[in-house]
Parts: C-alpha cells; sequence; structure tokens
C-alpha cells in the first residue's frame, strides 16, 4: 500500500493560497505592482518538499488589478507514517490562481480562482471580499467569502472518489492606532463537510494474537468539521528606525482541537538590508477520537492516529535578510522596474508530540517513545516592483 | 446549523459595532494623514511578501492541526 501526502497536503488547500488569491486588505488603494519568483524547501522527518511559486501582479488602468500565481510542491516522503504503514513515495501538486481586485472610492472588491491538483486530489476554491476603508482611512473592514469545491481520490482505486466541501467566511479589521503602531484583528470560521479523513492512513489498535501486540485499520473520521480562529496582530514603530510585532491566535473546533499561537517579531533594517527574526510557539490539544493505540478494533465510532490531530506543541525561530539591489530614487535604470530585492529565510520548527508514540523505536507496546521533528523551512525569492 | 449561526452572529459583532459607530457621526482621524509617515515605511507592512507568507502558513497548516485566523485577509494600513 501507498501512503500519499494527500494526508499533509489537502487540509491546507483554499485555506491559506485563498487568501493570496485575494490580496491583502487595504481598501482605498490598489495593491502595488509586483512579481515574485520563489524556491521553497521543506526538509525535515523524513519528508522533502520543495518546488517554485511566481506571482503576477499589475494594475490595468487606474481601478482594476489582476494577480496570478503558479505553485508547486514536489515530494518526496519516508515520514514515520510512511515508514511505519507504507512505503516511501514521491509525487507532485501544481497550483493555480488567479485573482481580480476593483477598486471603487474606498471600497475594493476582489475575486479569485484557485485550482489545485495532485494524482489522487482536486481541489477548486472560489473567493470574494470586500474591503472599506472608514474613519480618514483610519480603519479597514473587510468581509471574505470562500467556497472549496474538492475531490478525494485513490491512487490504487480509480473508482474511489468522495466529494469535500467547504466554506470560509472571514472577517478582518485593520487599525492605526497611534502614529506608531497598527493593529489587525481577524475571525475566520471554515465549516467542511463530505470526505475529511486519509484514504490510506490507519489507526493502531491492541491485538494479542500479533508477535508485536498490535494492529492496523483504516481510520475513519467524522464527515463535518466547523472551526473558528480568532487572531490578533499588533506592529510597533521604535523609537528607532525598526519595527517590533505582536501576534496571538485562538483556535477551537468541534473536533476538539483547541490551540493557542504567540508569536513576537523584529524587524531591523540597515542599509539596504533589512533583518528580520521571529519566534513562534504554537500548543493544541487532539481531536477527540485521536488515540495512539486503541484498545481494540473498531472500539469508537471515530478514530484516527494522524499526529497533526494530537496534542502537540511547537516552537519556530525565523531568521531572514533581505538585500534591496535596485532602490526606488525616481530614476527608471532598469527599465520599467523601480524596486527589487532579494530575501533569504530559514524556519526552524520543532515539534513535540504529547501523544503520538514512535514505532520505529524499541518498546514495550504503548510504551514505546514518543515521536518529535525537527524540520528546516528554507526560502529564497526576488521581488521586483514596478 | 444553530451553532454556525450563532458563530457567524458572533463574527459579525465587530462589524456591526464598526457601522453602529459610523451612524453615531463623522469621527475625526485622530492620526492624520501626513502623521503616517512611520506606518508607510515599508518595515511596517503587516503583510510585505504575501508569497512567503502565504507558503509558510500552508507549512503550519499542514504540521498543525488548526487553520485559519493568522491575518492575511486583514492586513493593509490605510497609509497611502
Amino acid at each position: 500500500m501507498q501512503l500519499t501526502g494527500a494526508g499533509m497536503l489537502r487540509r491546507t488547500l483554499g485555506i491559506a493560497f485563498a487568501v493570496l488569491a485575494l490580496g491583502t486588505a487595504d481598501a482605498g488603494v490598489l495593491p502595488d505592482d509586483r512579481t515574485d519568483v520563489l524556491y521553497h524547501l521543506y526538509d525535515g522527518g523524513g519528508v522533502e518538499i520543495d518546488g517554485p511559486s511566481v506571482l503576477v501582479r499589475k494594475k490595468v488602468g487606474n481601478s482594476v488589478s489582476f494577480v496570478g500565481n503558479y505553485y508547486v510542491d514536489m515530494v518526496s516522503s519516508a515520514s514515520i507514517d510512511v515508514v511505519t504503514t507504507a512505503s516511501p513515495y514521491t509525487e507532485e501538486r501544481t497550483q493555480w490562481s488567479l485573482g481580480m481586485d476593483y477598486l471603487r472610492g474606498n471600497t475594493t472588491m476582489r475575486i479569485g480562482y484557485t485550482n489545485s491538483e495532485e494524482s489522487d486530489f482536486d481541489a477548486n476554491t472560489y473567493a470574494f471580499s470586500i474591503s472599506q476603508d472608514l474613519f480618514g482611512d483610519l480603519t479597514t473592514l473587510t468581509l471574505s467569502y470562500a467556497l472549496g469545491d474538492d475531490l478525494v481520490g485513490k491512487a490504487d482505486d480509480e473508482s474511489f472518489e468522495r466529494p469535500l466541501d467547504r466554506q470560509i467566511y472571514g472577517v478582518g479589521l485593520t487599525q492605526i492606532l497611534t502614529r506608531k503602531l497598527i493593529a489587525s484583528l481577524n475571525v475566520e470560521t471554515v465549516t467542511e463537510e463530505g470526505f475529511l479523513n486519509n484514504p490510506y492512513r490507519v489507526v493502531r489498535y491492541a491485538d494479542p494474537l500479533k508477535l508485536v501486540g498490535y494492529s492496523f485499520e483504516p481510520e475513519l473520521y467524522p464527515n463535518t468539521r466547523t472551526s473558528t480562529a480568532v487572531g490578533l496582530r499588533a506592529r510597533y514603530f521604535l523609537p528607532y528606525r525598526a519595527a517590533l510585532e505582536a501576534e496571538y491566535r485562538f483556535y477551537t473546533d468541534t473536533w476538539d482541537v483547541d490551540s493557542d499561537t504567540a508569536a513576537v517579531s523584529y524587524i531591523h533594517p540597515w542599509g539596504d538590508w533589512t533583518f528580520t527574526g521571529k519566534y513562534r510557539w504554537y500548543d493544541q490539544t487532539g481531536a477527540h477520537f485521536y488515540r495512539d493505540l486503541f484498545a481494540r478494533s473498531e472500539e469508537t465510532n471515530f478514530r484516527g492516529r494522524d499526529k497533526e490531530l494530537s496534542p502537540l506543541t511547537s516552537d519556530t525561530l525565523t531568521l531572514q535578510a533581505a538585500y534591496e539591489f535596485i532602490k526606488d530614487d525616481g530614476f527608471e535604470v532598469f527599465g520599467f522596474i523601480k524596486r527589487a530585492k532579494v530575501t533569504a529565510s530559514l524556519n526552524m520548527l520543532s515539534v513535540d508530540y504529547h501523544d503520538f508514540s514512535d514505532l520505529t523505536a524499541q518498546g514495550a507496546i504503548g510504551e514505546e517513545p514518543l515521536y518529535s521533528l525537527d524540520s528546516d523551512v528554507f526560502q529564497l525569492y526576488f521581488s521586483f516592483f514596478y | 446549523m444553530q451553532m454556525t449561526t450563532r458563530r457567524l452572529t458572533r463574527m459579525l459583532l465587530p462589524l456591526m459595532a464598526v457601522v453602529g459607530l459610523y451612524g453615531c457621526g463623522n469621527i475625526e482621524p485622530w492620526v492624520k494623514p501626513y502623521e503616517r509617515d512611520k506606518l508607510a515605511d515599508p518595515i511596517m507592512a503587516l503583510d510585505g511578501d504575501p508569497v512567503s507568507t502565504s507558503y509558510i502558513q500552508h507549512v503550519y497548516e499542514a504540521r498543525e492541526g488548526s487553520r485559519g485566523g493568522e491575518g492575511a485577509v486583514g492586513g493593509g494600513c490605510g497609509c497611502n
């Protein structure tokens, strides 16, 4: 049996990237024309994922801006799930997005479409948002809605096809508080209905008939999930030219996954360079149907052993440096390009699982050592503004 | 369904509060446009690198059990 990357990739579709198609909320002005060419590499826990992402944004006239994005994940996986229950695999996911912003007075309307395809998963997301500047442009209010229409397949069974529908409701408020302080509040609710589990993943249950003491059977999830996330960010301009940002997010869902996320960033320009350091902490409870080891086969109505649904804590340290090699000094030395920069960034992500055993290690059944994960996430990208 | 309605109502409360405030009369901007030079500095952009931000959110959503609410929808500064 081959365990594909669907479990890792599918849940993220239509959420992180749907907002990319919509862009950011700055109601009274269209986003800058720009092109970004990014290379990304994720390496950790036996998984290597890399690929490009290219974004092009261009105004047409004074009130319309178009944006397009092409993104690829090339996956090579021998993760802990794969080595304990299946075979290593490689696969590719490609995604493209198109969006349009329409500005009228202090109001910006955005529409976006995203398509993502892997060998066993097809996702389409349609997004709409409207932003309004209020109170002399001190406040930007954004309402957003996205509809996801996905189809889950199975690599070794062409007849297997299950729908998954997703709706994302968002309210965002960005507020200038003082001459040096800006804050934003985001509330996002995601409702999903359909085939939510991974068609390949299995759960572990105690089986005295087996030498190792356990066996595996397919996981079975509820077919609905509703989550609400509330995020608060504030960025402050320090007495010298540098900025400090603090973030907090609370998350809860109907599978009993509750989480807290907190982060602090420091941004320091130096000549043509800008350095950023960030520390992020994340902690979650496990889903109510998650068990590392079930007492027997089909012990509960719903069952899962996805480590991302287990109780866990993660820490991330980010170091980033950007160098502006074409400055916006009023002269168009390089044709139509006004400004350009290159950015390198490294995220060091550590995850400690509090109830997910490492089955590759020795130990009595149910007393195996807990699994932990260290990953490096590297990005290198060029940004051109014109 | 009832739970979803309640959640939606809670979500829309900030909107209703803002619209309510707006209806009370004109609020004078307490930070004038000419006082927003520091907020217009690129280091104050809440999302200056949208491609990178989306990618790293994608990584977190793949490695963790939560999604949404991290602010890509609500960025911007209104300081131009």
